[in-house]
């Protein structure tokens, strides 16, 4: 590593931040002026953690602010008020709708040190090469433009992408074993008339609408091309099945915020719905019993990444590329996978993680010792295996990713009428 | 003779126009720019400023359109008279009860206490009240009532409902505990020397006499419930819609010029029943 113009005292400071320091490239001649420089992120709850920003001062010395919304708010954000950010960290449907729009500008893939690293799923959309590409909005799809300053999507890995992956996971039902009594296998279950009045799905259309595709494939009632971009007829046979299933009863309530879904698990008045999967975990840690329970038709997955603002230019550019290369460099990426999501670089978050948690979080192995999370919880205690398995396990089985249709407005009004049924 | 008469001219527009653009700023502006993205039409990336009747067409053809304007009229409609009930009850025992003006104040003040906090949290405390497994069920079940919880308690238009009572009665209880407040009570007295009874004093004395109170309470509370999305959607748990939540989701959703659509019937709705109800009662008049 060359030598230090390296004025960064906070890098110098302490073992870790050590490492940190020499797995980057020296600092550029901006360093003097980088404590001045504050990018505004903002994106929903999952990553817009207030420890990322603290420890991006401490690492990278500049400031970071941080905003937290909900999935629509950040789409409505990116898509109408680009110059209240510099870096947008949204999910790669919400990029769908987004991108389009030119409000952000495509990333030059060779300042992106890791690149080589980032997992297939975002890249060619295989996790290996035998694997075969979900349904829905995949994040390769929509990963890559043609140039600087494309607006369409590259229908293969070209120097420019369109988000840099952060963070994902793959969804499914979650249900509380100690009310059920008895293993559930399918997602047929859901609309299964032994839980009448005692399930739930969420009401976000666009992910409500594919756990509603999901639970009708399996109850064999419909075939689809693509379950994240139906047709008009199968959008209303779909909606069809659910609204017969809501008048006759069988849903207690429905939830938009990730609080509403830990409350109806936890107070027992569902004991099956879609969930996500820190909700299970805070059900968990109220000493309750709940799973997140793997189904034999897969998962429904969806992945995040960081975008940059149309604005941003200069210094404020730079250190954007400075912070994706450090939020590629694992740090961030154990601090997600401690709390069960995955990182788009698992080989760099290893070494942020123990032997036991990369274990019992990636490997799917039986836990050593009693699991924390990154504040302190217990997640796990030792002799228990994550619901799922290991990272190609669960990543290997997903059926479908979160998605925007083509037919989305058509979509959002059946979906509308479904409510209001 | 004719400069001070400019004068006193252009004091006057001068006096008048700082609400006038207030007025023009906040309400008149934006109702109007509503109103005219309300014709435009929306994709997924990008608002089309072209006039076109596509919104108000669909919303008109859509059997749900007229679904939850009927709910939203519904729930209105339920809880007007609860509250309407409720309010002019606690009222007429503050008013007419009650016989010192402390012990009026004290107990007034009583009834806003509630407002002291957010109504989201007046309303969501409702919610492990009225659970499967919540207080009211196990009362019940203990007192042996039903042996089953009962579902119903919760997620459905009697929570909704319940909800919006709680919320709503006080701006009930205040219109006319005031226009009580300003009966002559000689009137009072003056019916009974005429030999009428209670209630004849009550029919024929006092409900004519609060009828602004009663008017204003009405205006508040429908207003209120007709234009709510949040109660709605936490108490039914999502599982009703009323006007509100239909605009909420497709604000959500990016589709403002269908939103505005809807924001526009629903306030040319609540407007004609505002004038509706103005007929009843000369507001400006009686009070």
């Amino acid at each position: 590593m060359t030598k230090p113009t390296l004025s960064r005292r906070s890098l110098l400071k302490g073992a870790a931040a050590a490492g940190a320091a020499s797995a980057f490239p020296a600092p550029m001649i901006w360093a003097q002026n980088i404590k001045d420089v504050t990018l505004r992120q903002f994106g929903t709850g999952v990553s817009n953690l207030n420890e990322v920003g603290q420890k991006v001062k401490e690492d990278l010395g500049f400031t970071l602010e941080m905003t937290a919304l909900d999935s629509d708010a950040v789409t409505q954000r990116a898509a109408t008020q680009p110059g209240s950010f510099d870096i947008a960290d949204i999910e790669y449907w919400i990029c769908k709708k987004v991108w389009p729009t030119g409000n952000l500008q495509a990333m030059d893939v060779s300042k992106i040190k890791n690149y080589d690293k980032i997992v297939g799923i975002f890249k060619d959309g295989k996790l290996t090469p035998e694997s075969t590409i979900a349904q829905g909005t995949a994040p390769h799809t929509v990963g890559f433009t043609d140039g600087p300053d494309g607006t369409t999507f590259a229908s293969e890995q070209t120097n420019w992408m369109t988000l840099i992956p952060t963070i994902y996971n793959a969804d499914t039902l979650g249900i509380r074993p100690d009310l059920i009594g008895r293993p559930i296998e399918t997602w047929a279950e859901l609309l299964n008339p032994e839980f009448k009045g005692k399930a739930s799905i969420l009401d976000i259309s666009s992910i409500g609408i594919m756990d509603a595709a999901m639970v009708c494939e399996a109850m064999g009632e419909i075939a689809y091309g693509d379950k994240g971009n139906m047709t008009r007829e199968e959008i209303d046979k779909t909606m069809a099945i659910f609204t017969e299933a809501k008048k006759a009863g069988q849903f207690r309530a429905f939830w938009k915020t990730f609080d509403e879904s830990v409350n109806l698990m936890a107070s027992g008045e569902v004991v099956i719905q879609s969930m996500w999967s820190p909700a299970i975990t805070a059900v968990k840690s109220r000493g309750i019993d709940c799973v997140y329970q793997p189904l034999k038709e897969g998962y429904r997955s969806w992945g995040g990444g960081i975008g940059l603002s149309k604005n941003l230019s200069g210094l404020e550019l730079d250190a954007a590329y400075e912070y994706i290369n450090w939020y590629l460099d694992g740090w961030v990426g154990g601090f997600l996978m401690r709390q069960g999501y995955y990182s788009a670089v698992p080989e760099t978050s290893k070494n942020h993680m123990s032997e036991n948690e990369w274990g019992y979080w990636f490997e799917g192995k039986e836990a050593t010792d009693v699991i924390t999370n990154p504040f302190g919880d217990a997640m796990a205690q030792a002799g228990e295996v994550r619901d799922g398995g290991s990272f190609e396990e669960r990543m290997g089985s997903v059926a479908c990713w979160n998605a925007v249709m083509d037919e989305n407005q058509y979509m959002v009004r059946k979906w509308n009428e479904f409510i209001a049924a | 003779m004719r400069a001070g008469e400019t004068n006193r001219h252009l004091s006057g527009w001068l006096l008048a126009s700082p609400l006038t653009l207030v007025l023009i700023l906040f309400l008149v502006l934006p109702i109007a720019m509503i109103v005219v993205v309300s014709f435009w039409q929306a994709t997924e990336f990008s608002i089309i400023p072209a006039f076109s009747w596509e919104n108000y067409d669909f919303l008109f053809g859509s059997p749900v359109t007229y679904r939850v304007f009927g709910n939203t009229i519904k729930y209105a409609l339920i809880v007007w008279a609860f509250t309407l009930g409720i309010g002019f009850t606690v009222a007429y025992f503050l008013a007419f009860h009650v016989r010192t003006q402390t012990w009026q104040i004290a107990l007034f003040l009583l009834c806003t206490i509630p407002f002291w906090t957010s109504n989201i949290i007046r309303m969501i405390s409702w919610i492990p009240f009225l659970g499967r497994n919540g207080l009211a069920n196990s009362a019940l079940i203990s007192a042996g009532i039903t042996d089953e919880p009962l579902d119903w308690l919760l997620y459905s238009d009697f929570s909704v409902i319940l909800a919006f009572v709680h919320l709503y009665t006080l701006f009930m209880v205040v219109p006319i505990f005031n226009t009580m407040m300003r009966i002559d009570k000689s009137l009072i007295e003056a019916a009974y020397d005429g030999g009428a009874s209670g209630f004849q004093t009550l029919t024929n004395v006092i409900i004519p006499l609060c009828k602004p109170g009663i008017m204003i309470g009405t205006i508040f509370v429908v207003t209120l419930v007709m234009g709510d999305f949040v109660t709605v959607r936490f108490m039914s748990g999502s599982q009703s819609a009323n006007v509100g939540r239909l605009i909420q989701n497709d604000i959500a959703l990016l589709q403002y010029p269908s939103a505005s659509a809807t924001a526009v019937v629903l306030l040319i709705t609540v407007l004609m029943v505002i004038g509706i109800l103005l007929r009843f009662v000369d507001i400006r008049k009686e009070l």
